[in-house]
């Protein structure tokens, strides 16, 4: 192919095919049994470790690390397992050093904590490796359930539920299950297909039907009022399908599209190589999706990528870990600088940022900016809730919830992104699904 | 630079570092590195008597105990003495020793349990020009069965008649090398001393089995599907071999007996502390089979810097000094009163004291909501354990001045006083 980095526009093949190869391998490659040992040995055992408390899930990290150490990988998995189904896919994507390693004493002993994320990938892919599920499912309460998104908290919702004897089925809109796991997540964080891998040895537990490409509220796929007639709870794990817009004159020139779109495109294609890419990249905001967009197009070959924030690099949604993820990728970080015009006629060829500066009533721009080239701009600043059945009430744009999950409509529950509970995390979500499956179950039981 | 120049028992060596007999210490080409490496002298690898050598085992020979990151803590193994000819190894003890005469080059023999058989090899070790010859009266397995090794050791009316045999056939130094297979080390201690012993040199290996295959049910090292007992050494025996080098130097019996400590020595902190106990020079070999020969250059560097802290001029400054603080219970001063301290500053609150001190000792320890750990006085009996789990070392005992008031037993810390004049005991003598 004749493409290169310096190829102007929005095209494929901007490297060579090994290239794409090993810029979307794993990014941090699971630990063998002698490393694994190693990074074990390193775990105190803490008491009523801050560690288990910083994780969303309350997984007992103390005891499965003692379990890898003493060389039952698969007893850590199942300690694992019991709190977080989803361990595998959390095990890859939780930003650690926000979560149980920013905890970890070692970390007030030597700022180094215990690798916790690569040991539960370590312990969990052994388990997962041998294709059989560690649960068995309880005997058959007659009852049924719906969950609306197979996203990391409806499949943790319906998995606890399975497990308790009650029928499942998940209703999607996508053609595949796994919500952001499967369209979401950056690519070499969980590569190898390890999202349907993941969702098909859940699956094993037994009693959960998958119905794809059904949309609650579509005209001729169904209204939450059908759902209540056929099963005795809904769960509503939808996560946020909407985007925020950026409000500017110019918003659908080409080139110009959410972040979250880009990145769902790139983890279904098949071959990376004809998947075009901007030369002079310019996303817009300050999370993790920003800068997976980021560093994904710079990994698919885009010669300049700025990841452009608002405010300072301090007040980022990404982590110290994601923003120099993003910077050893060679993305350019400007901060403290906000979009307020598009220059290009069809097609984005600039955008024109302003300066912001701290004001009485919040951020201001001041007389100051400059422009960026651009021949593609993705806009990362926020997702929205998506339509929701008009029985379920919504607050600050989510749905709201109680402790338990449960929404303002009865036998309703709802949990993940949509709620406004919690982080906006993958392992918030399974925690969020796990929680609202077992209050669903102790409702169903004594009604 | 201290000067590390050892003389014990007559012989000189440039330090008091040694290689125990064993593999390190099997043949020429082995020594010839060790000394090149730095030892100050080895015990050349048991010698049996002249005839068809022993044979060992053709499986595995060793069993082990790890640490944390796979660091080898305890060693066992089923090895008998050499399996090399005996005129073999006189011709590369004669040829060492001529290369490396301030070297200390001591040959360790075992041969059956009869005069003839010790009359025969002495004078042929006195050939070779070796310094001296230590009995082994140590080894556990194998030889043991045959009526030699520990199966001697053991009984200490052999062990001294034994070293009278060799002390009338020979002019070299004997040491005689102890089990710890025993009840009383300071029995088979005496027993050397009365049969004319230069001196001791212990430990040997412990009886051990280190663990067991639990697919195949058999001890390892396993041969064959079967394991028998081996002998244990490595850092994990020191304290055992501290305590019997300990209970010789304050014996009244065996005190001044010259002694070569043995077990566990791997850094020049080891050794220092089985000199302070009364060893007159440390003899290593696990350390050397574990990290190879050139550890003995830490032992070196690390032992001449503290003599050099401590003002030492030389190892004999060292020698014993701690013995006159091994002492019985009984005369412990119950007056000392300690509390745990703990350095918030450094505390990682991990929780690990609190765990240990209100799960299995005296809830001695109080935590807050958000993780604070403070030890309670009051119920604080000092115990220490607190200390030893803590894995950033940041709790001390501060000691109780006279006329403090101990808030746990309200009562005001006195004089010393010990339980031989405690109220409690029955048998106390009359308090003043
Ligand atoms: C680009 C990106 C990167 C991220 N990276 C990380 C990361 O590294 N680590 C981390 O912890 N978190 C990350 N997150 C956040 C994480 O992915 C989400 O918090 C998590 O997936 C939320 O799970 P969920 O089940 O609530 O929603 P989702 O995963 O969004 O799943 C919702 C599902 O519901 C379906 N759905 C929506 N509406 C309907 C409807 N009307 N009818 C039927 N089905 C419907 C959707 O198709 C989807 O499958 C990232 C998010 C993004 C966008
Ligand atoms: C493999 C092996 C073989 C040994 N062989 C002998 C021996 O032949 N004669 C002997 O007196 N001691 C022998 N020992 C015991 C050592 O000399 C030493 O007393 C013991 O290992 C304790 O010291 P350490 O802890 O430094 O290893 C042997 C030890 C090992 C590990
Ligand atoms: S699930 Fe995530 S936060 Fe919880 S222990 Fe595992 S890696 Fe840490
Ligand atoms: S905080 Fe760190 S050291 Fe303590 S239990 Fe958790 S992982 Fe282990
Ligand atoms: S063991 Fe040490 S570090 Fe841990 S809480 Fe106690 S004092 Fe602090």
């Amino acid at each position: 192919m004749s493409n290169s980095q310096l190829t102007e526009g929005i095209v494929p093949g901007r490297l060579d095919p090994e290239s794409y190869c090993t810029n979307f391998a794993d990014h941090a490659p699971p630990l063998g049994a002698q490393e694994a040992r190693i990074a074990a040995d390193r775990c105190y055992f803490c008491h009523d470790a801050p560690c288990m408390e910083a994780c969303p899930t309350s997984i007992d990290v103390p005891l499965f690390i003692r379990q890898i150490s003493t060389g039952t990988p698969e007893a850590a998995a199942r300690t694992i397992f019991e709190q977080n189904i989803l361990g595998g896919m959390c095990a890859r994507v939780c930003p650690t050093e926000t979560l149980c390693e920013g905890a970890c004493v070692r970390m007030d002993a030597e700022g180094e904590p215990v690798e916790i994320g690569a040991l539960q990938r370590y312990a969990t892919d052994t388990l997962m490796a041998r294709q059989n599920h560690p649960f068995a499912r309880a005997s058959r309460t007659g009852k049924s359930v719906a969950v609306i998104g197979a996203g990391p908290a409806g499949l943790a919702c319906a998995h606890r539920l399975a497990m308790k004897g009650h029928e499942v089925t998940i209703y999607d809109a996508r053609a595949k299950p796994g919500g952001l796991n499967e369209y979401g997540i950056a690519s070499y964080k969980a590569p190898g297909g390890f999202a349907q891998a993941e969702v098909a040895w859940l699956a094993q537990i037994g009693g959960i039907t998958f119905v794809e490409n059904w949309q609650l509220g579509r005209a001729g796929d169904g209204a939450l009022s059908d759902l209540m007639a056929d099963h005795d709870a809904v769960f509503l794990g939808v996560g946020l399908s909407g985007v925020n817009a950026l409000r500017l004159d110019g918003e659908d020139k080409e080139g110009i599209r959410p972040a979250t779109e880009f990145i769902a495109e790139l983890r279904q294609a098949s071959d990376l190589a004809k998947l075009p890419i901007g030369r002079d990249v310019v996303v817009i905001g300050g999370g993790m999706t920003a800068v997976d967009a980021a560093v994904q197009a710079k990994l698919l070959g885009a010669l300049n990528v700025s990841l452009v924030y608002r405010r300072s690099r301090a007040e980022m949604p990404a982590s110290t870990v994601e923003q120099e993820h993003a910077l050893t990728h060679g993305v350019t970080i400007i901060e403290n600088a906000a979009p307020i015009a598009i220059h290009g006629n069809g097609a984005v060829r600039e955008i024109e940022f302003a300066y912001t500066r701290k004001g009485a009533e919040g951020l201001e721009m001041t007389d100051t900016g400059f422009r960026l080239k651009a021949d593609q701009v993705f806009k990362a600043i926020g997702q929205t809730l998506g339509d929701t059945p008009p029985q379920v009430e919504v607050a600050g744009g989510k749905i709201k919830v109680d402790g338990a999950g449960r929404t303002s409509a009865e036998r309703v529950w709802a949990g993940g992104d949509c709620t406004h509970a919690g982080e906006d995390l993958t392992v918030t979500a399974v925690a969020q699904g796990r929680d609202a499956a077992e209050d669903i179950h102790n409702f169903l039981m004594e009604g | 630079m201290a000067d590390l120049r050892s003389e014990f028992i007559g012989i000189k060596s440039p330090n008091p570092f040694w290689l125990a007999s064993a593999p390190p210490t099997d043949k020429e080409y082995n020594v010839r590195r060790a000394f090149e490496a730095g030892w100050g002298g080895v015990v050349w690898k048991t010698l049996g008597s002249e005839g068809p050598p022993v044979v060992n085992v053709n499986g595995p020979r060793y069993g082990a105990i790890y640490g944390a990151d796979r660091r080898l803590l305890g060693l066992n193994n089923i090895e008998l003495i050499t399996d090399r000819p005996l005129q073999t190894n006189l011709r590369e003890i004669k040829a060492v020793k001529r290369d490396y005469p301030d070297r200390a080059l001591i040959v360790s023999l075992m041969v059956p349990c009869d005069e003839e058989s010790w009359k025969a090899i002495l004078p042929l070790v006195e050939e070779t020009g070796a310094d001296g010859v230590e009995l082994n009266f140590g080894c556990p397995h194998g030889m043991a069965e045959r009526g030699m090794g520990s199966a001697v050791g053991q009984v200490p009316e052999y062990i001294e008649m034994v070293t009278r045999w060799c002390k009338q056939y020979t002019r070299m130094p004997v040491i005689v090398k102890l089990t710890p297979n025993i009840t009383d080390i300071r029995r088979p201690a005496e027993a050397a001393k009365r049969g004319g012993a230069d001196a001791v040199s212990l430990i040997n290996t412990i009886n051990s089995i280190t663990s067991v295959d639990l697919d195949d049910f058999a001890p390892e090292p396993t041969i064959d599907g079967k394991g028998t007992h081996g002998g244990y050494c490595g850092p994990a025996v020191k304290p055992i071999a501290l305590n019997m080098v300990a209970e010789i130097a304050r014996s009244s019996e065996t005190a001044g007996l010259p002694i070569s400590g043995i077990g566990g020595v791997t850094t020049w902190r080891d050794a220092a502390e089985f000199m302070a106990l009364g060893a007159g020079n440390v003899q290593v070999c696990t350390a050397a089979m574990t990290y190879g020969f050139k550890v003995v250059q830490e032992m070196i560097s690390g032992l001449s810097d503290y003599m050099d802290r401590k003002g030492f001029a030389s190892t004999s400054d060292l020698v014993g000094r701690a013995v006159p603080n091994v002492t019985d219970w009984q005369y412990l001063n119950l007056n000392y009163v300690t509390k745990a301290e703990i350095n918030q500053d450094d505390c990682i609150k991990c929780g690990r004291c609190y765990a240990a001190c209100e799960d299995t000792s005296h809830q001695a320890i109080a935590m807050s909501e958000d993780r604070v750990f403070t030890v309670k006085d009051e119920e604080c009996v000092a115990c220490n354990l607190c200390i030893d789990v803590c894995p950033v070392d940041c709790i001390t005992m501060r000691k109780l001045d006279k006329g403090e008031v101990d808030p746990r037993t309200g009562r005001t810390v006195g004089d010393y006083a010990n339980w031989t004049t405690h109220p409690n005991n029955p048998s106390a003598n009359a308090a003043e």
